[in-house]
């Protein structure tokens, strides 16, 4: 299981990566793991606002339906199209190609309220019961 | 493709769909005209259909073979045991379907040969009041999840009339799946609220979240745990004393008729699944009925027909009624479900309705005891008639609670439910029921600890299994990305599924 250090992460598996103002997101390598093969996914329209722990869209897997919660308020400037074309890419990849959205940020101090990866591991760790 | 490739021990897998099998003329027997063509009077132009139905054309004795066939490639509650957590896959005795059957043959339109029917249905109304302790009845949802819709169109409508805005229904997240699903249909925010480490919801994590939005609460109970919501008189303390109500699936009621009575609990308005609880035929989308029961407060609100005894003692369906949500089903719901769980409580009388509660929490608890050893049970606090078990032991040999429920199909068993309570990770949901002989209910015990023997063994095994089912693994997840929805595009699609 991997929990790269350079990420923040949401307690509902999320991960985001900020670049300045805008933040890369997805979902943990936990996340799909304990999802199995994912099948579909859709997200919330390009351009549209969220807040921060707001539905961004809805990932499906064999096992179960989840919704996707954001890391941060702001608009959704990009969404990955080629997830949703081929979803099995979050499965082998989360934290690179399996990207999801990028958030331009309305406040990048809004990040302080996620784990690191430290904390993340252990958050994990005691979750897996 | 070889010669072998044709070979199986199951002719059913080679079955064609019906329509590949239809040949002009090869249907031999002659069709009864319903009415004759003269008979259409004013009918006439577009509304007349000149070309047949599309229906397909083949002998009788190709039809009968053709079901009986499919029939095979089934599994049944007739078959062997059927441990559907939460769906409770109980038995349904033959005496209900006997005499539900023949009642079928009443036109609902002759008012004189419904009256009995009407009778019946009053007496079951009075039954389920009495078993939940509760004030007034609808029986005509046709589900457990249209009796949930239902109970919170009831519940909206009372807020609007108080002059109220409350947009939130609050739901635990060991809530059957579909709660959130209807209270949303319903026009409601759903707001989920985690349970325990002990499993149950705690009055003191429900007391953050209720504030003057919440319209009510939606519990199920026993949860999808099998727990009891122990803390469910506090809970509706708190609720009341908010202006919000009490809302219970009544979907698990298996474990705790003729024992406890949600009315007595401070519940509102629930529903029933006499599918199951009840005992009558049900599964793969087939016929259920969801009665909602409510306090005397929320009866105005129920939805119409309703059944309303005249000065002369005669029984009629009242339409009128202002405050009632309005029609939610055509004619008398389920009217065969009904019979059949009125057949299946007055057969059972009262000691029976809570003989059987008991014994299916017997059942499970016995089951859970046997199990334990083998499996992981998340949950120490006590359940009553289904439980869940995880594969975190099995899952140190890369088993995982698909490969056990595959599995289960080789030892001629129904799968539990897997992968839910979404609480559980790698859950398995075991409901016995009450109906099962013991030597049916060791027979699976020894399979699941057969099955955590060769997890340890040979877990190279798993993943060929099932291999005596018609059809062995499946790829759920190619099939999952690539759907095909109809018979027409599977002739014409020729990408293949790469093999396993």
């Amino acid at each position: 299981m991997k929990f790269p250090e350079d990420l923040k992460y949401t307690k509902d598996h999320e991960w985001g990566k900020a670049k300045g103002n805008r933040l890369i997101a997805g979902i943990t390598d936990y996340a799909q793991d304990e999802l199995g093969d994912i099948v579909y996914i859709e997200f919330n329209e390009k351009g549209s606002t969220i807040k921060q722990g707001a539905v961004f869209g809805t990932v499906e897997s064999v096992k179960a339906v989840s919704e996707l919660y954001a890391p941060a308020s702001g608009t959704i400037v990009e969404i990955n199209e080629s997830v949703v074309d081929a979803p099995e890419i979050i499965n082998k990849d989360p934290y690179g190609d399996g990207w999801m959205i990028v958030i331009e940020m309305n406040d990048p101090a809004e990040l302080d309220k996620l784990m690191d990866s430290e904390e993340y591991r252990s958050y994990v760790e005691k979750e897996a019961k | 493709m070889s010669i072998r490739d044709n070979l199986t021990s199951s002719i059913e897998l080679l079955e064609p769909v019906i329509y590949s099998m239809s040949g002009q003329g090869k249907n031999k027997a002659i069709l009864p005209m319903p009415f004759p063509k003269t008979s259409l009077g004013d009918i006439e132009g577009p509304l007349i259909n000149d070309d047949p139905p599309d229906l397909p054309d083949i002998s009788e004795v190709e039809s009968v073979r053709h079901y009986t066939r499919l029939s095979r490639l089934n599994y049944a509650i007739d078959q062997g045991m059927y441990p559907l957590g939460s769906c409770t896959m109980k038995y349904n005795p033959k005496i209900s379907e006997k005499i539900a059957t023949k009642l079928s043959n009443i036109h609902p339109g002759d008012t004189d040969a419904m009256q009995p029917i009407l009778q019946l249905l009053e007496n079951l109304a009075s039954h389920l009041k009495e078993i939940c302790a509760m004030d007034a009845c609808t029986l005509w949802p046709a589900a457990g999840a249209h009796g949930e819709l239902t109970g919170m169109m009831v519940i909206k409508k009372a807020v609007l009339e108080r002059g109220e805005h409350r947009p939130e229904v609050l739901i635990p997240d060991t809530a059957h799946g579909t709660n959130p699903a209807s209270c949303t249909i319903a026009g409601f925010r759903a707001v989920k609220v985690p349970s325990g480490e002990k499993g149950y919801l705690e009055a003191s994590t429900l007391s953050k979240y209720i504030n003057e939005n919440v319209a009510a609460l939606m519990i199920t109970n026993p949860n999808t745990l099998g727990i009891f919501e122990q803390e469910i008189g506090k809970i509706s303390e708190l609720l009341h004393k908010n202006g919000s109500y009490l809302y219970m699936d009544g979907a698990n009621m298996n474990a705790i008729m003729g024992i406890a009575r949600p009315g007595e609990m401070g519940v509102d308005c629930m529903h029933l699944n006499l599918h199951k609880t009840f005992a009558s035929p049900h599964g793969g989308g087939g016929p259920g009925s969801g009665p909602v029961l409510v306090k005397h407060e929320l009866e105005p609100y129920l939805p119409v027909p309703w059944i309303v005894r005249n000065n002369e003692g005669r029984l009629r369906l009242v339409r009128n009624a202002p405050k009632s949500i309005g029609s939610i089903h055509s004619g008398l719901g389920n009217l065969s479900v009904l019979m059949k769980a009125l057949c299946y409580i007055i057969s059972l009388g009262q000691e029976g309705i809570r003989e059987a509660a008991e014994t299916s929490v017997l059942i499970a608890s016995y089951m859970k005891k046997s199990l334990e050893d083998c499996y992981y049970l998340p949950y120490n606090t006590p359940t009553l008639h289904e439980f869940v078990l995880t594969d975190r032991y099995q899952k140190e040999k890369g088993i995982t609670t698909l490969d056990i429920a595959k599995a289960l199909m080789d030892f001629g068993f129904h799968p539990p439910t897997i992968y839910f309570p979404l609480v559980v990770t790698g859950a398995m949901m075991i409901e016995p029921t009450e109906t099962e002989p013991l030597t049916e209910v060791d027979r699976f015990i020894d399979a699941m600890k057969k099955i955590d023997e060769l997890s340890k063994k040979d877990p190279g095994q798993f993943s060929g299994m099932p291999a005596s089912t018609p059809v062995s693994r499946v790829d759920e997840v190619w099939a999952a990305r690539n759907l095909i929805l109809s018979w027409k595009t599977r002739e014409s699609n020729t990408e293949e599924s790469p093999s396993k």
